[in-house]
């Protein structure tokens, strides 16, 4: 990995203001100013325009390492997580075995510093064995090497209401985090998709909006009670933004996140049967999709994150209903941010910033990550040439996973530098 | 259509047409020995008008009403697998069958042969006859077969490229029989190969 | 005519008047000593079953028997389906023995229509049911047996089903039947109404070409079919309905409810019955119910599709299909 000591990226637009010019030395940012120098540096970008933002950070994305490295491990997840230019992912815990001890999540956490593309956060599980009925050693995981501060039993939701409820009060203790996967189990036994017209139509199961958004209301009421924090994991409907809209405007301390795929697509993609498209939860309608941007927009969804959810060609490529749930997503997530939000003017770059980095670090507690792009603060930057276009080619993605729902479809936006406390990650749209 | 009709020329008119079907009707009641045991089975869709004539016809001469139906020669063809799907016509057999009676078989025009192959595949589906007739209207030659008509209306002699178009009024809201040019200049390319 | 059939909803109503049509001549040949066609000499014909259904399958191979198709059975279970071959493998390792059609029965929504889109197989596909999606064919023979009893076999030829009120009772959630039924009858003119408890209509039915009814008496009276649907009772288990009695009751097609409808309207069934529950034996019985009838139907019916989508060119298959790229 090439380890410059001193870059110098000239005329950046830094968070898509004025073009400025910023110095990295020694893995922090030196100076940001017009008309620096160039003299000393060992690379000098030149950036001519293109947007200049903190790291991205991803609060949920899926490793696969251990258990399922025929879909991802922690090196082409690091590596994909450059590409789409992320510094910091936080590691969803339903692995094989499950992160619910201390020795899980220390392996990923070093497999992470190893390869050195991007820093992995491991997520520790609520449960013993996202099984939702024993808590899991919650405090020694925090108090291991990978310092966990978000639980979550992604994948499953945390359903047993006495169990959630021990779990938000027990993290208290080390200011931990519960991200919760809000699906009412009972409501969604062999769901597919959706539950509205497109799923009577077309026979499968429906996964109702009401069973995301009764958890959500029932896990708020909770945070509420016992006076803890609480984050809802790929928030998908317009009821589930009503909840936490009203959840905040009470002082519940509630915060959101939402995938790029719930900001861009519908159920109507599931005609086609291709379980590309399958995805949990579902993708929704029109109106949720709009309702998902605005809240976003408005701060009632706090950030955008991936659920990047690498599987095997195999699990894919089959009948709907056999088909595993979930989409890659790390390295096309800036360019769906991009069209759904930036280029409708519903969020500027800043807003990107604040949704996609400063605010996933805050949350998951990232150290260094998520910070001001200013002197003396760690170089974790990404440069985006905002104005190209072109069709998504998943036979070019690092991720060892092809599972996109948007092949050939075209998307707004590359990353072409990725800085990992100066270190290009990713240099020229290439990994280091 | 227009410069279609325009090029061809009439070479029955509906006149000539029933005096070749009163004079076939008179060959079968003579050949038949007074036609008790004949059930007429025309070809759709001309031969279907024309085998019903036929019938009337023979009911005039012999005073007996004379079995007529349809055989509908489709799934029979030996050029099915070369089109699209054709939509099936009526196969429509007199109620008391075919077995040990005289079939006459009735079409309008009889080319290569290959469509009568078919009737007569179709035919040995539905059960045995005595024996089997063919009458046509038109005879215009270029048998690919081994087949020849009992009954004819008018030997007419043509080339590959001209075309013969029956006119029946029951279809067509008159009686004629043209010959014309083949309008389609890829199967006159063809026809020069 | 399209290359597959996979939905009644794909079927325009032309394409559905040429079926019923082509069945009607279909149904003529079962009157002869020799009840064999020669349109499908040489084709062989798969029939790729991953659910259970004699009846569906003996009908299927029934048509392509009399169409003098060659047939080849494949029940998914017993085979290496059991132990985890995919459906792509099995399509295609059937393709491979030269196969010209599949028909296939699963119980997945949706595998037809990735069977015949995925590009894993080039052969025309035909649906014979699949999950809780469609059954195209029972709702093609549904409605030949419906033109046949209410216009006639003659009268009905390039027909529709105009102005014809069909009402459709029972588990309209779970049923392939429903779905193909009130897409095929809406595209053939027909009046359709679904009745059945809440719990057993989809969330979003209210966007179906057609009516909805929690009550059954009340539609009896102007229909002039009355299709019951078949209520398994382990339904029951998962409280879509209290009790057998308490649906039999409110929902059964009974002797006193039947004499309420008008004198020529006919009952449908589209198999197996469950006596007792949806229907009681009287009216299985009675000469109103066309249950067995819809049986010799969907021969005639299969017949007439497959020779509409087998009976002519070859379909362009390319044996140069490229190895899948991964």
């Amino acid at each position: 990995m090439s380890e410059p000591k001193k870059t110098l990226i000239r005329g950046a637009k830094v968070l898509g203001g004025e073009p400025q010019d910023v110095l990295i030395d020694g893995g922090v940012i030196a100076q940001v100013g017009t008309g620096l120098s160039g003299d000393g540096a060992d690379t000098v970008v030149e950036a001519g325009g293109k947007i200049l933002l903190p790291g991205l950070v991803d609060l949920h994305t899926h490793l696969r390492e251990p258990g399922r490295e025929d879909s991802e491990t922690v090196l082409t997840g690091t590596r994909a997580a450059a590409s789409g230019g992320y510094t910091s992912v936080f590691a969803m815990a339903n692995t094989f075995p499950v992160a619910d001890t201390a020795g899980v999540v220390e392996q990923v956490y070093r497999l992470g510093q190893e390869h050195g593309y991007c820093d992995v956060q491991p997520i520790g599980a609520v449960t013993v064995g996202l099984e939702g009925v024993k808590l899991a050693e919650l405090g020694a995981m925090h108090e291991s090497a990978a310092a966990v501060t978000v639980f979550s039993d992604d994948g499953k939701c945390v359903h047993d209401a006495v169990i959630m409820r021990r779990a938000l009060e027990y993290v208290k203790a080390f200011g931990g985090v519960v991200a919760q996967h809000a699906q009412e189990p009972r409501l969604t036994e062999g769901a597919q998709m959706n539950e509205g017209t497109v799923s009577a139509e077309l026979g499968l199961g429906g996964w109702p909006a009401v069973a995301e958004e009764s958890i959500i209301a029932r896990d708020v009421l909770l945070a509420e009670h016992v006076g803890s924090r609480v984050h809802i994991c790929h928030l998908s409907t317009a009821g589930s933004v009503e909840i936490v809209r009203w959840a905040k405007s009470r002082g519940i301390d509630v915060t959101a996140e939402v995938t790029p795929h719930h900001l861009l697509l519908t159920d109507e993609l599931v005609r086609t049967y291709n379980p590309v498209y399958k995805v949990n939860p579902p993708l929704r309608t029109e109106k949720d999709v709009m309702a998902l941007r605005e809240a976003l927009a408005d701060g009632t969804i706090d950030i955008v994150a991936t659920d990047h959810a690498p599987h095997p060609h195999e699990d894919k490529d089959c009948e709907w209903a056999a088909a595993a749930m979930g989409m890659v997503g790390l390295e096309t997530a800036l360019g769906v941010v991009q069209q759904t939000m930036v280029d409708t003017g519903l969020l500027d770059w800043a807003g990107v910033a604040d949704r996609m980095s400063f605010k996933p670090a805050e949350i998951g507690q990232a150290t260094g990550h998520g910070r001001p792009v200013s002197a003396g603060e760690p170089a974790n930057l990404v440069l985006v040439d905002a104005d190209y276009r072109g069709a998504v080619d998943p036979a070019g993605f690092a991720s060892r996973s092809r599972n996109t729902p948007y092949e050939g479809r075209e998307l707004p936006g590359r990353v072409t530098h990725t800085w990992l406390r100066g270190k290009a990650t990713l240099a020229d749209g290439k990994l280091a | 259509m227009d410069t279609q009709k325009s090029d061809a020329r009439p070479v029955l008119e509906g006149p000539d047409i029933a005096r070749v079907l009163t004079r076939i009707a008179h060959e079968i009641v003579e050949r038949a020995k007074g036609a008790e045991d004949v059930v007429l089975l025309g070809i759709p869709t001309r031969g279907v008008f024309l085998a019903r004539r036929l019938a009337a016809k023979l009911e005039e001469i012999t005073g007996r009403a004379v079995p007529v139906g349809s055989l509908d020669i489709t799934m029979y063809r030996d050029d099915l697998r070369m089109h699209p799907p054709r939509a099936l016509a009526r196969t429509d057999i007199p109620g008391d069958g075919i077995d040990g009676r005289l079939v006459v078989l009735v079409d309008d025009v009889l080319f290569s042969g290959r469509t009568i192959r078919a009737a007569l595949d179709a035919l040995n589906d539905i059960g045995r006859p005595r024996a089997v007739q063919l009458a046509v209207l038109v005879d215009r030659g270029h048998r690919e077969l081994p087949i020849r008509a009992d009954y004819v209306g008018k030997n007419l002699p043509t080339s590959l490229r001209e075309t013969v178009k029956v006119q029946l009024a029951e279809e067509d809201g008159r009686d004629a029989v043209l010959l014309g040019a083949k309008p389609d200049p890829a199967a006159a390319g063809r026809a020069e190969q | 005519m399209m290359r597959h059939l996979i939905s009644a909803a794909d079927l325009t109503r032309d394409d559905a008047v040429l079926i019923l049509d082509t069945a009607e001549e279909m149904a003529r040949v079962s009157d002869r000593p020799i009840k064999k066609l020669p349109a499908l000499r040489g084709r062989t014909v798969c029939n790729l079953f991953f659910e259970d259904s004699t009846r569906t399958r003996i009908s299927f191979e029934a048509a392509e028997k009399r169409l003098s198709a060659d047939v080849i059975n494949f029940a998914a279970k017993g085979s290496s389906v059991s132990k985890g071959e995919s459906l792509k493998d099995t399509a295609q390792t059937l393709e491979a023995m030269g196969v010209d059609a599949v028909v296939i029965r699963h119980g997945a929504s949706g595998a037809p229509y990735r069977l015949a889109t995925s590009g894993w197989i080039d052969a025309p596909v035909i649906n014979a049911g699949d999950g809780t999606h469609q059954h195209p064919t029972q709702a093609l023979l549904d409605a030949f047996t419906m033109r046949r009893r209410l216009t006639g076999p003659d009268a009905g030829i390039g027909q529709g089903l105009d102005g014809r009120r069909v009402t459709i009772v029972g588990d309209v959630l779970h049923s392939r039947v429903a779905r193909s039924n009130v897409d095929l009858l809406h595209t053939l003119g027909a009046e359709v109404t679904l009745v059945a408890p809440p719990t057993l209509l989809p969330v979003g039915v209210e966007t179906w070409p057609c009516e909805v009814s929690y009550d059954l008496d009340a539609t009896l009276t102007k229909s002039d079919a009355v299709m019951m649907l078949r209520v398994q009772r382990e339904r029951m288990n998962a409280a879509f309905f209290p009790t057998e009695r308490e649906y039999s009751r409110r929902y059964g097609l009974d002797g006193d409810r039947m004499a309420r409808m008008p004198e020529h309207a006919i009952v449908m069934h589209p198999g197996p019955m469950v006596r007792g529950m949806e229907i009681t034996a009287q009216v299985a019985d009675s000469g109103r119910c066309t249950a067995v009838e819809q049986v010799a139907n969907g021969v005639f019916t299969r017949m007439a599709v497959l020779y509409l989508l087998l009976g002519g060119n070859e379909p362009a298959v390319t044996n140069t299909r490229t190895e899948e790229t991964k």
